[in-house]
């Protein structure tokens, strides 16, 4: 999937997060934490291996994380990766 | 005995911290909410959110449920994907009208089962009645499909669709016993509306009383604080489980004696009598007694 536009999904309430996607070549994820320490590491995980389930390579992500679970970070990227690329398809065996 | 299913707690599917610890109040059921708690905008997110949430080892043990947007509607479909795939127990189908609304949801329900190797039949449906047609079509409606699971009436729209507006209780009295009588005629259970002031706990339990007695298996909440008041309201007496206890032990010893018929202090037990006595056994195993 290819990012075509800037997009944003989440909030910066607790146990959410904010993602922002733009395009861009080559694949670039900044990471910020309240837990950065303890779980920074499992948060670029999840959101590195959802880009890759959805066959995302290139783009500029933002993530601002404020204690979500792994189940609410791939969401949040998910959604923000259809939003960035005007899709509403879905792959859900790749989900 | 079947699960009880007293609470049914809404939750909106858009909020990521609700989805992420609302397993702590242990409700009997756990709605996710993607109809009227997620605004348009955050459809998609919603969706993705529950789809993740319902694999959650955290809700296993609880009864999941997942409120799709209606079918006509271009989100519906859509949930409803999200919520097979990602395991829901039952799906609520709000606005139910008459029977093929919910033919048209089985459809699907067969079509998506079959897509992601899910077991045929394996999720439930239950119908959100919304409207005068609804009430009228309850019994069609309660036994369109072996998928359906319950009924559950939603008394916002339904007064509004009748002209007038919630009061005592008067206003919801036909609609309320019309789903009662054909949840039990198709032998599924039946919820009965959500009780919106959360301030109001007096209110809420004269309601919650009201239900009960009518014969409704629980109701459907919007708020945590809600569970606790339900389950007490639905906790039999310490009599009334004194005088079960008596009933299914005669019943027990009854049957390990190869009687045929069960008797209590020289009076012969009807089968429905010890049957209603182990319901009001289970209703009290994980509740308090009422003094």
């Amino acid at each position: 999937m290819e990012i075509k536009k800037e997009a944003i999904c989440g909030t910066l309430e607790s146990n959410d997060l904010l993602v922002k996607v733009a395009p861009r070549n080559g694949l670039e994820v900044t990471i910020s934490s309240e837990v950065m320490r303890q779980f920074g590491a499992r948060i670029r995980e999840v959101v590195e291996e959802t880009l890759k389930q959805m066959g995302v390579s290139q783009g500029q992500f933002v993530i601002e994380d404020k204690g979500a679970l792994d189940c609410a970070i791939r969401a949040r990227v998910q959604a923000a990766v259809l939003r960035g690329c005007d899709s509403e398809e879905l792959n859900w065996r790749g989900l | 005995m079947k699960k009880l299913r007293r609470s049914m707690l809404f939750i909106p599917g858009s909020n990521a911290a609700m989805l992420s610890t609302a397993f702590v109040y242990r409700p009997d059921s756990i709605m996710f909410d993607l109809e009227d708690a997620v605004a348009l905008r955050e459809k998609d997110s919603a969706r993705l959110l529950v789809f993740h949430t319902l694999q959650l080892t955290a809700y296993h043990g609880i009864e999941t449920v997942v409120r799709i947007n209606p079918l006509d509607t271009p989100y519906g479909l859509k949930d409803l994907e999200a919520a097979v795939r990602g395991g829901v127990e039952i799906v609520r189908l709000p606005k139910t009208d008459c029977a093929e609304d919910i033919h048209k949801l089985e459809r699907e329900v067969d079509r998506i089962e079959r897509e992601c190797g899910r077991e045929h039949g394996s999720t439930r449906l239950m119908a959100a009645i919304e409207s005068a047609s609804g009430v009228v079509n309850a019994v069609a409606i309660a036994t369109a499909s072996p998928r359906m699971d319950s009924i559950a009436l939603a008394g916002f729209d339904y007064v509004v669709d009748m002209q007038t507006q919630r009061g005592d209780g008067t206003e919801l009295f036909y609609a309320r016993c019309a789903i009662l009588h054909a949840a039990r005629a198709a032998k599924i259970d039946a919820f009965d509306v959500v009780f919106s002031d959360v301030n109001d706990d007096e209110g809420f339990l004269k309601e919650a009383n009201f239900a009960k007695r009518l014969g409704f298996n629980g109701k459907s909440l919007i708020n945590p604080r809600q569970i606790e008041l339900l389950h007490q309201a639905y906790a039999p007496t310490e009599q009334e489980l004194r005088k079960a206890e008596r009933i299914v032990n005669a019943a027990e010893e009854a049957e390990r004696q190869g009687l045929g018929v069960v008797s209590l202090n020289g009076k012969m037990v009807d089968a429905p009598v010890v049957l209603n006595a182990q319901r009001i056994l289970a209703l009290a195993k994980p509740a308090f007694v009422q003094a």
